[in-house]
């Protein structure tokens, strides 16, 4: 194993390797033990806090129904977030200054206002000017939809301005209108290239429905944590075992995001700045 | 803006965004150092401290921040009795903190990590080919090459911690977004004014943070 950082190893950092892998292991496994036994002195590690994790009942009636409106709600809001990122990025493309400027101040207000202030306005706001209830659902999914789709529209942007001048030029010059030129050459080209992007930014939408839960949305942090706890005072296992149902949808997406990205490597789309750095800041870019 | 003339309503108002820049502020510190430590840690040539290093960012990147602060609340205070303080909300407040550090630790680490992986393996190899020792390889070669390649991703995790620190909001602290609920239960008449209030102070604050950060960061770009 070689990084930037140093060498292959030779004798001596090999022995000085094995002497800190000793220490620094037996270090973390004592950490590990502290762990363990501030579990054990809360009686956090009985087995009837456990148990109803092994009944089908309890998968049936929290976890699984909360699964499912979280999928139901990140599926909505990531249809609708790309529909919306793929308009806004046109739109802050076009030569009318006057289609321009507004697209691009809506993007830029979105990308900046918190999730959560957005959710809030439209639930409790919103009802008082329209005279009537927001389903919670839709709550959740436009708040998603206006805040993804705006970081959306910026790697849609991105990738739409590293496609090559000479393909819009080919295109214009075999008599495709600028709406051809967009719908058949740069978009296609452009979500290509940025596929890695897009899909981080729907890992982040992912997580951004637990949001639902403040809002009293059943998705799987009410369900699967809060209202399962409630039945059986098992607060803290609830939330490990929805974390690791978590992290096992979020890795699978983000496998495919890398597989993507050595595929769609070899297509020679290069955005400037490198679609890594690019993929880092839209990663970290959500709640 | 007849809302936000009365003083009830200011006061409420500044106390809510008050919050949000103390969470932001103990929280950026705490993250920064421990997600540099993570960075260390991930770039060590020792495989325990990578394998911990790794597993922190797989777990925190792909849970929920909204779980992670629920369970700061609930399961750290609630039912392990980890407490801070007596007073409700400063207890609230350094749980949050707890729960905000330890999610945006996981992005600070990568952003180093990404960092230093933009910097060509030929510089350090050169580095030790001229005779410089470990530590000034590090400190007159890759580091400052690295730095400059983290603002950018750096400026996009400080904007993110600001906008995520309104989820602390959660567990019951009277921040922004909370502030933001009650006064539009309260005046049902004012409800736009109250959003753009609210929504425009993190964008007047945020949208030019964010352009001093890629002004920064193309300022100070490695030109490779």
């Amino acid at each position: 194993m070689s990084t930037v950082l140093y060498d292959y190893p030779g004798p001596r950092a090999k022995r000085r390797n094995v002497v800190l892998t000793v220490l620094f292991g037996i270090a973390i496994a004592a950490l590990l033990w502290w762990v363990y036994q501030k579990f054990a002195d809360a009686g956090q590690l009985e087995g009837r806090l456990w148990k109803p994790f092994t009944e089908a009942a309890t998968w049936r009636n929290f976890i699984l129904p909360g699964l499912r409106a979280t999928l139901l709600a990140a599926f909505t809001g990531m249809i609708l977030s790309l529909a919306f990122g793929i308009f806004f990025a046109v739109g802050r493309l076009s030569e009318h200054w006057w289609i321009r400027l507004p697209v691009g101040a809506i993007v830029e207000f979105f990308r900046a206002v918190p999730l959560l202030i957005m959710i809030f306005f439209i639930f409790y706001g919103v009802p008082f000017l329209i005279q009537g209830p927001v389903p919670i659902f839709w709550a959740l999914v436009i708040g998603l939809t206006l805040y993804n789709g705006s970081v959306l529209a910026e790697a849609f942007r991105a990738g739409i301005r590293a496609v090559p001048r000479g393909q819009s030029e080919a295109a214009y010059a075999v008599g495709m209108r600028k709406s051809q030129l967009m719908r058949y050459i740069l978009v296609p080209q452009a979500a290509r290239a940025m596929l890695p992007v897009i899909v981080s930014q729907l890992v982040v939408l992912l997580k951004d429905t637990a949001l639902g839960y403040i809002i009293a949305y059943p998705e799987l942090l009410q369900r699967g944590v809060n209202d399962l706890a409630a039945n059986f005072g098992n607060v803290i296992q609830a939330a490990i075992v929805v974390a690791v149902i978590y992290i096992i949808i979020n890795s699978l997406l983000t496998l495919f995001a890398n597989w993507l990205d050595r595929r769609t490597r070899r297509l020679g789309i290069r955005v400037p700045g490198g679609t890594g750095a690019l993929r880092t800041t839209g990663a970290v870019d959500g709640a | 803006m007849h809302v936000f003339f009365e003083q009830e309503n200011l006061d409420a108002y500044l106390s809510g965004f008050f919050w949000i820049l103390k969470l932001t502020g103990a929280s950026a510190v705490l993250a920064l150092g421990f997600g540099v430590l993570l960075a260390a840690m991930r770039v060590s040539p020792i495989p325990v401290l990578r394998g911990v290093g790794t597993a922190w960012v797989n777990i925190f990147r792909n849970t929920p921040l909204t779980l992670v602060i629920f369970f700061s609340f609930f399961g750290l205070f609630s039912t392990l009795g980890l407490e801070f303080s007596d007073e409700l909300d400063t207890n609230q407040f350094w749980l949050g903190v707890v729960g905000l550090s330890a999610y945006t630790a996981a992005f600070v680490c990568e952003a180093f990590r990404s960092g230093i992986n933009t910097v060509p393996p030929g510089q350090a190899e050169a580095a030790r080919a001229v005779g410089l020792t470990f530590a000034q390889t590090l400190r007159i070669v890759v580091l400052p090459q690295a730095g400059r390649a983290v603002i950018a991703p750096l400026g996009s995790v400080l904007i993110a911690l600001c906008k995520n620190s309104t989820i602390v909001g959660t567990i019951g602290l009277l921040e922004s977004s909370n502030i933001m609920k009650q006064l539009i239960n309260d005046n049902g008449d004012a409800v736009i004014e109250i959003f753009l209030v609210f929504a425009g102070t993190f964008a007047v604050v945020l949208i030019p943070t964010g352009y001093v950060f890629g002004w920064l960061a193309n300022k100070l770009a490695v030109r490779r």
